[in-house]
């Protein structure tokens, strides 16, 4: 068996409001291996970027329990200095918003620089120069030299992504995490990033961590998927199994909700409320049962559990067994009609009937 | 660059131009002249009506302004009633005391104010950072007057640490070692009161703008590379902190202007904020015209400084 590269344990990041804390991260377990994108979807306030950071050790005032091993190594409680000397060279983040991720008052090349003067010693500064203009040169960016000497307010976005791309990969990270890396930049330059990322994943033999809730990334990149849903992860399996055979109900809507040009002109699914807040999360029983009124709550676990259905294929709670989508608008929020609407992803018509 | 700074000059003549018309007709508009009041009672009133033909007093306003305008050009700013000495000349006397006087406070303003703003910023909602804000809200609610007042009293009188009045120690010949360093003791507390009262705003202002900077996005960039957190504050946070601190140098020379009204009053000190006072009391309107179009003139450049630093320290600016 492989070993695994990053492997988080029982993970629950706990943010304090008022005079209690709650868990915007809650008992999360996954491991990444090398060479493998591992993505991490959910709607925003799933708890994916409080995952992330709390992987990297960028949350200030979090309360952080369970273990992030990282090459054997737990990186929590880990002291600033030694967790400085893998941030930055073994592990590398890519950011969400490569408009506020770079300094404004150094130029480019200058931020690159201080990512190999941080972890490569007596490094020269030509050497350094030249390093950081080959990085440039490595993330697509036309004229190296001269962007090197330009400050971030005088790059597009997709040339400052890059920029921040170079940065995290400055020092061959073995981990590269990426932050709903395309999220800021425009459909055009997403494909791009999207390939370079991987292009350079392939080429380091990185494990990558890509937090994203865009659907159509995860089938760009992933090898495998977990989903997140309100601090948890509701199903986690590769990325086929995942597509052809969807479980939870989350991951279901989630996969229904994309909207497809073959059925231009029907209603969109879209799925009902929003992600509780951290402060009003149900903690006991199912976490989706709020937004699938119409199941009834005995399909539901009171604690639910990740079960294992396949090999490789974990599912929470027993809801996903006799789910369904609603037959219309007005069917939502009552009980079941006898004869259930039969489930067809590809077919399904929102409101028709 | 240059560009950039030669349009703002450009700018500043109109400005100034409107500022010397609203000092005249300000000035114009107070009752009385240079020649009701300490005129003795008993002149002839047809001669006095003779003095004003003579002075171009009865001319319509806009030819006074004229005059004025004229010669302030050429350097001549009029009489000083009181002194009986072209207003040129008295300023003069006085300006460098003023000068050195600003120099000194800006000087301990800065001294005071980045350590402060930086420990209250750094370590904010600690006990070092609820000490700091607290003498920062005693400032704000401190009248500069009644502080200065306080500090005369207890470091001038009571405790004699520190001359009472004047800028140098009567007796020392200009130029001697002793003479600037008499002229330096003389500063001290006079520039050490406004300092402390002036700074309060910048420390304040500092400190929000480092717990603003923060929470910026590329001091996570910075912590994700590896960066030690001294080399974050160092070389992320505090440059970006600094800027707008570093722009607001220039307002900084109108607050002081300010300032030294009062300050040279409180501690006798010969400077133009002292002379500014005492004119207006007298009416001494040639002198106090002029003082009031070299302030406002200070006031001008000091946001053409303001401008040309923050060109010179920010990227984003630079290029336009």
């Amino acid at each position: 068996m492989k070993k695994s590269l990053l492997k988080i344990e029982r993970l629950t990041t706990s943010f304090r409001i008022g005079d209690d804390y709650y868990a915007a991260v809650d008992d999360v377990s996954l491991t990444v291996n090398r060479g493998e994108v591992l993505a991490i979807v959910g709607e925003s306030g799933s708890g994916k970027s409080a995952l992330a950071f709390s992987v990297m050790g960028l949350h200030a005032h979090a309360r952080i329990d369970g273990r992030i091993y990282y090459k054997g190594e737990d990186l929590i409680g880990m002291p600033a200095a030694k967790l400085n000397k893998l941030r930055g060279s073994e592990i590398g983040m890519i950011f969400q918003d490569p408009l506020s991720a770079l300094n404004p008052l150094m130029t480019v090349g200058e931020q690159i620089e201080e990512s190999l003067l941080l972890h490569r010693n007596g490094i020269s500064r030509a050497q350094r120069r030249n390093a950081a203009i080959e990085l440039l040169n490595k993330v697509g960016i036309p004229s190296p030299e001269r962007t090197a000497a330009q400050y971030p307010h005088e790059l597009s976005g997709g040339m400052r992504q890059r920029i921040v791309i170079a940065i995290a990969i400055a020092n061959q990270p073995s981990l590269l995490i990426a932050d709903e890396p395309t999220t800021a930049l425009d459909v055009t330059i997403q494909l791009q990033i999207l390939d370079l990322i991987k292009a350079l994943k392939n080429d380091m033999d990185a494990g990558v961590i890509l937090i994203t809730h865009d659907l159509g990334v995860v089938a760009e990149m992933a090898d495998r998927v977990a989903v997140m849903y309100a601090g948890q992860i509701v199903e986690i399996a590769d990325i086929f199994t995942l597509t052809s055979n969807p479980k939870h109900p989350y991951t279901r809507s989630l996969l229904q909700s994309i909207p497809n040009s073959a059925e231009s002109g029907s209603r969109l699914h879209t799925i009902q409320g929003i992600v509780p807040s951290l402060k009003h999360l149900p903690r006991r029983g199912c976490r989706f049962q709020s937004r699938i009124p119409w199941i009834e709550a005995s399909e539901h676990e009171s604690e639910p559990e990740l079960h294992e259905i396949e090999p490789g294929h974990f599912v929470r709670c027993t809801c996903h067994l006799r789910f369904r989508f609603p037959d219309s608008a007005s069917d939502a929020g009552l009980p079941p009609s006898a004869d259930a609407y039969s489930i067809n992803g590809e077919e399904f018509r929102y409101g028709t009937s | 660059m240059w560009k950039t700074i030669v349009r703002r000059i450009f700018v500043m003549i109109p400005q100034i131009f409107f500022l010397s018309l609203l000092v005249f007709l300000l000035a114009k508009a107070m009752p009385g002249d240079a020649l009701t009041g300490s005129i003795d009672p008993n002149i002839d009133p047809a001669a006095i009506e003779a003095q004003r033909e003579r002075l171009g007093l009865n001319n319509p306003w806009f030819i006074q302004y004229w005059d004025w305008i004229k010669n302030a050009v050429t350097g001549d700013l009029g009489q000083s009633f009181r002194f009986k000495m072209p207003v040129t000349q008295l300023i003069g006397e006085r300006m460098m005391n003023t000068v050195w006087l600003s120099v000194a406070t800006l000087i301990l303003t800065y001294v005071i104010a980045v350590p402060l703003g930086i420990i209250s910023g750094r370590y904010n909602d600690t006990w070092s950072d609820r000490l700091i804000t607290g003498y920062t809200y005693l400032g704000f609610a401190a009248p500069l007057f009644i502080f200065a007042l306080l500090m005369l009293w207890v470091f001038g009188f009571q405790l004699g640490w520190f001359p009472t009045e004047g800028s140098v120690a009567p007796g020392s010949a200009a130029g001697t070692f002793a003479y600037a360093m008499s002229k330096i003791y003389h500063l001290l507390l006079p520039s050490l009161s406004m300092a402390l009262i002036t700074t309060v705003s910048t420390v304040q202002y500092l400190r929000s703008e480092i717990i603003d900077t923060k929470q910026k996005d590329f001091v996570l960039t910075a912590r994700a590379k590896g960066a030690s957190e001294s080399r974050i504050y160092n070389r992320h946070i505090l440059r970006n902190s600094l800027l707008p601190i570093a722009a607001f140098f220039g307002y900084e020379i109108t607050g002081l202007i300010g300032g030294t009204v009062f300050i040279e009053n409180i501690f006798s000190y010969p400077g133009m904020g002292q002379l500014f006072i005492s004119s207006i009391s007298i009416r001494d309107f040639s002198v106090v015209t002029s003082l009031v179009l070299l302030f406002g003139i200070a006031s001008i450049v000091g946001a053409l400084l303001s401008d040309m630093i923050l060109s010179a320290v920010d990227p984003r600016i630079r290029i336009k």
